[in-house]
């Protein structure tokens, strides 16, 4: 069976994934392995499919009719499709093994079918938008990916804020159904077809509108500031596993759906590079930023997706640059970086939903400052949380590393660029890029410390109990693969070289000699990975002779009795950043000071905003629905009135058109 | 070849101790006093490593892992960093960008072990360091980008090597304001004052040295030779940067390097008796100002 076709059967299985359950209701929890074992078969056909597209065989297509005008299962798996195909598939594959022992479908009430056969419908319609080489058939899977999204999320139909996060994502996937629907009517009327394969070598001279449709559409489901607004609740309210896929993958086909767009274009100019960049830089500060200030574990996770997204901007807005000055240096790493940070990406942030659900298990609370110690009752689920936040913050020698780095290596490349070239300064990518992996390294040391170290903060931290292997298992499988992309990057550079030619429209020798910098530079980020570990060696053996003298309390200034309140509190780490960043954050602060000579007590809570969503959007829309009223009022239930409110409507845009157009 | 990557490996594990004695010594020296003998961080670490450890009962494996990760950290990092101009163990394009994640990553295991000890005093100062860190970090990328724009290299050794001189004759303002920037990074990353005091007995008011209270032993003798390493890597960067004298021959650049490298010292020792402390909340504003300078220097080499 050619690739293609391997991918098709791996979308089918995975789609029809859930129907086992559906069937089985009787046997939940065989229903439930069922669908597991489907997923997990689906992931490994994909990988097979992906594989020998990735290891440089020929673009794989299929194509069969459906006797719809224009609409055809047309698929194409070539290497930029491979690389988002494998974690497509792969994260809910894992994802559903953790699910058998973190959302049994055994248990009463608990939907357990149902989320199970959306879930698979979810992964199956994700892989059939990175395959898909129509545009009906890309919009379809489109629609179904985030119809899926929508009744996951709402798992937990019985708790509010899943319910209203619900609601707010399905708006905002449908804005941007709106502008792609847009975007692709227009290009498929102006081509005559809606096969991708005739869209290639778009003029971009006068194309900047669809430029903007294609931003708003793909931006939105990526979260790139300030279309972020939907993700944090979605995200949080969803069932952790749940929220590994969406965090994970689910927001990447955004970024997919950019780069491809991006393909279709001839020579796409700097301004939309820069522009990219602009966001890219914005999303990755303010999303740190604002995860910074959050005090529930997977409302912060989620924020820093938006961060993650920034950074996978700034690397495909590194090669539209790159493109437009014909630099192969800026096309490479900065196509090689975003493209790389999209499946490290997928694998530290689904291993950190994972392992925020387990906290969620063991404990029953997300919130920060009701956590601590849970390092000396869960040590598994600790140490492999650890993996993730050093991968996410960037840290050698793990994945986060090799793609931030493969982005600032981009960025400098730029340096060689002649004086007075305005394109020069995209080398401020490098620093924006410390910036934000340094308050990353704070974000994350704020969380581990906060969940996993010290005293347990209340008493449900203090019964926390260590993971089932079901859902330790698929942890360690991320947590390797970040290891292991972390140590051997440079294998990964031929495949990211060969997609990056694909769509920048170049033959792969042209960035042979970018490539080579590349894989010559990662082959020794891995000799200094091995003289790091070394080192630790060497330091470790210096101390395992020595004795110890025994324990004792940790020193508290002379004081023999600290309690766990006395700790340092999630808020209280973050609280020098915060404040540097409270232009941004908007945070609702309450403050009761301490009165008089004998205060009796005093009180102060800060709770960060979503300004896009509750100072911006909500207002806005409330007002337009008052401003309304009146007219609905006015028709409601009278229906010779709205049909003349349409006919006036008609009337007004025929009027328009006539006269301006 | 061999000897000299010898050489260099030795200067860059015996050497750091020296240059905390030398700042030692100018800050006695400047108060009145006599001070500690030149090498008593040397007899420190050799009492401490012979020690038995004591840990809290708090704790886990993070905190043992703490410093041995940041010294393997910062060690690793020596690696990449050339010494007398020349060319560094392991260079190549993009290492300065390891460089520094290097010394993040020895940042991120010790104000972990920090945090694991569970009390409030520590967690102040992981707090204070690494807020501060995210705030230095922007500053040395830019710092490293000007001398990469300015050298036309992308690795540390080409920065610092014979191109350099040439750079300066072609872009000395861009240079010289990144070389103020390196200086107050430096003090900065390395827990000096105006940002940091080493000596203060208050925890309250401490950022580095309140977070590695409770280790003791060896554990805590890594973390001294950590933070000595750490100071002898950013003055081997600020020394070729400002004083890339044209020594010839191998040794004579060597001993030209470790005489440039006790000027830094000194120079550090004066800054701390010239000095106050700066306050907390002024420590984020002498870091941005860092940055901005090196974004002037980056638009003097750009525009």
């Amino acid at each position: 069976m050619s690739p293609a076709g391997l991918a098709l059967a791996a979308t089918v299985l995975a789609s029809a994934s859930g129907l086992g359950g559906l069937a089985l209701h009787r046997r939940p929890a065989l229903g439930q392995r069922v669908s597991a074992a489907l997923l997990v078969g689906g992931a490994l056909l994909g990988i097979a499919a992906a594989l020998p597209v990735l290891l440089g065989g020929p673009t794989s297509l299929l194509r069969i009719d459906w006797g719809q005008p224009h609409a055809a299962l047309a698929l194409r798996l070539d290497p930029l499709a491979a690389f988002f195909l494998v974690p497509v598939l792969s994260v809910p594959a894992l994802g559903a093994l953790y699910g058998l022992a973190y959302w049994p479908q055994a248990e009463p009430g608990r939907r357990g079918a149902r989320l199970q056969a959306w879930y698979g419908v979810l992964a199956g319609s994700m892989a059939a938008v990175v395959l898909a080489d129509n545009a009906l058939l890309f919009l379809f899977a489109w629609e179904v990916m985030a119809l899926g999204g929508f009744f996951l999320v709402r798992s937990d139909a019985d708790r509010k804020d899943a319910q209203k996060a619900s609601w707010i994502y399905l708006a905002a996937a449908h804005v941007g159904s709106f502008a792609l629907f847009a975007l692709f009517a227009a290009v498929g009327g102006a081509r005559g077809s809606f096969d991708f394969a005739a869209w290639a070598a778009l003029p971009a001279t006068g194309a900047g509108w669809l430029a903007v449709l294609a931003l708003v559409g793909f931006g939105i489901k990526a979260g790139i500031v300030p279309l972020h607004f939907w993700l944090p609740g979605a995200h949080a309210a969803a069932p952790s596993h749940v929220s590994a896929v969406m965090s994970g993958v689910l927001l990447k086909t955004g970024v997919y759906g950019l780069l491809r767009t991006a393909g279709f274009f001839e020579a796409p100019p700097a301004a939309w590079g820069g522009l990219l960049l602009v966001l890219g830089g914005a999303s990755g500060v303010l999303g740190v930023a604002l995860a910074l200030a959050q005090h529930d574990l997977k409302r912060l996770l989620a924020y820093h997706s938006v961060e993650n997204i920034g950074i996978i901007t700034m690397g495909v807005g590194l090669a539209m640059v790159g493109r437009s000055l014909g630099d192969p240096e800026l096309v490479l790493l900065g196509f090689g970086g975003g493209v790389l940070h999209v499946v490290n990406h997928a694998l530290f942030k689904s291993l950190l939903f994972l392992g925020a659900g387990s906290v969620q298990h063991a404990t029953g609370t997300r919130d920060l400052e009701r956590l601590g110690g849970l390092a000396r009752a869960m040590p598994w689920t600790a140490g492999l949380f650890l993996v993730g936040a050093a991968a996410i913050s960037g840290l050698p020698p793990l994945n986060g590393f090799v793609s931030e780095w493969l982005v600032a290596l981009g960025a400098v490349s730029a340096l060689d660029l002649p004086a007075f070239d305005r394109a020069a300064f995209v080398v401020l990518v490098a620093p924006t890029l410390a910036l934000v992996g340094a308050l990353a390294a704070a974000c994350f040391v704020k969380v581990q410390g906060t969940v996993f170290l010290g005293n347990p903060r209340t008493d449900d931290a203090a019964r926390a109990h260590e993971s089932p292997r079901a859902m330790l298992v698929p942890m360690a499988v991320l947590a390797a693969a970040c290891v292991s992309i972390g140590l051997l990057p440079s294998l990964l550079v031929p495949a990211l070289s060969r997609a990056a030619a694909a769509w920048a429209g170049v033959p792969v020798e042209r960035l042979a000699p970018a490539a080579g910098l590349a894989a010559g530079s990662a082959g020794m980020v891995s000799v200094v990975a091995s003289v790091l570990a070394g080192a630790l060696l060497l330091a470790w053996l210096a101390r395992r002779r020595l004795g110890s003298a025994g324990a004792s309390t940790t020193w508290g200034c002379g004081y023999a009795y600290p309690t766990p309140r006395m700790a340092y509190t999630g808020s209280s780490f973050a609280q020098i950043l915060n404040h540097g960043f409270r232009w941004a954050l908007l945070p609702r602060v309450r403050l009761a000071p301490p009165r008089g000579i004998f205060p009796t007590g005093a009180r102060f809570s800060t709770e960060p905003r979503e300004a896009v969503l509750d100072l911006a959007l909500v207002p806005a829309v409330r007002d337009y629905v008052q401003a309304t009223s009146r007219i609905r009022r006015l028709v409601a239930g009278r229906l010779h009135l709205q049909a003349l409110l349409v006919l006036a409507t008609l009337v007004a845009m025929l009027a328009w058109r006539l006269l301006w157009w | 070849m061999i000897l000299r990557a010898i050489f260099q490996i030795g200067i860059l594990l015996v050497l750091p101790p020296l240059l905390l004695g030398v700042v030692n010594r100018v800050k006695s020296v400047a108060a009145g006093r006599t001070g500690p003998p030149l090498l008593q961080l040397y007899s420190d670490l050799w009492k401490l490593i012979r020690k038995d450890v004591v840990y809290s009962r708090t704790t886990t494996w993070v905190f043992r892992a703490g410093p041995l990760v940041g010294l393997a950290a910062v060690a690793t990092a020596g690696t990449m960093l050339p010494v007398a101009g020349q060319p560094a163990l392991l260079a190549f394009p993009g290492d300065f960008v390891l460089f520094a994640y290097l010394l993040a990553l020895a940042r991120f295991a010790t104000a972990l072990a920090a945090l694991d000890t569970g009390s409030s005093f520590e967690g102040m100062g992981a707090a204070r360091e690494v807020s501060f860190a995210s705030m230095a970090e922007p500053a040395l990328f830019l710092v490293l980008v000007v001398m990469a724009r300015a050298t036309a290299s992308l690795s540390l050794s080409g920065m610092l090597g014979p191109a350099l001189a040439p750079a300066w004759k072609a872009a000395a303002p861009a240079l010289l304001l990144s070389a103020i920037a390196l200086f107050v990074v430096a003090l900065a990353e390395n827990s000096r004052i105006p940002v940091d005091d080493p000596n203060t007995h208050l925890e309250l008011t401490m950022i580095h040295e309140v977070m590695v209270l409770d280790h003791s032993g060896p554990e805590l003798a890594f973390i001294l030779y950590g933070a000595a390493i750490k100071l002898f890597l950013f003055g081997a960067l600020f020394v070729r940067l400002v004083a890339d004298v044209g020594v010839a021959g191998f040794w004579a650049a060597e001993v030209a390097f470790v005489v440039e490298l006790v000027g830094f010292a000194i120079l550090v020792g004066l800054v701390e008796s010239g000095m106050a402390r700066l306050r907390l909340t002024r420590v984020p504003q002498m870091l941005v100002g860092a940055s901005v300078l090196s974004v002037f220097a980056l638009v003097l080499l750009l525009r």
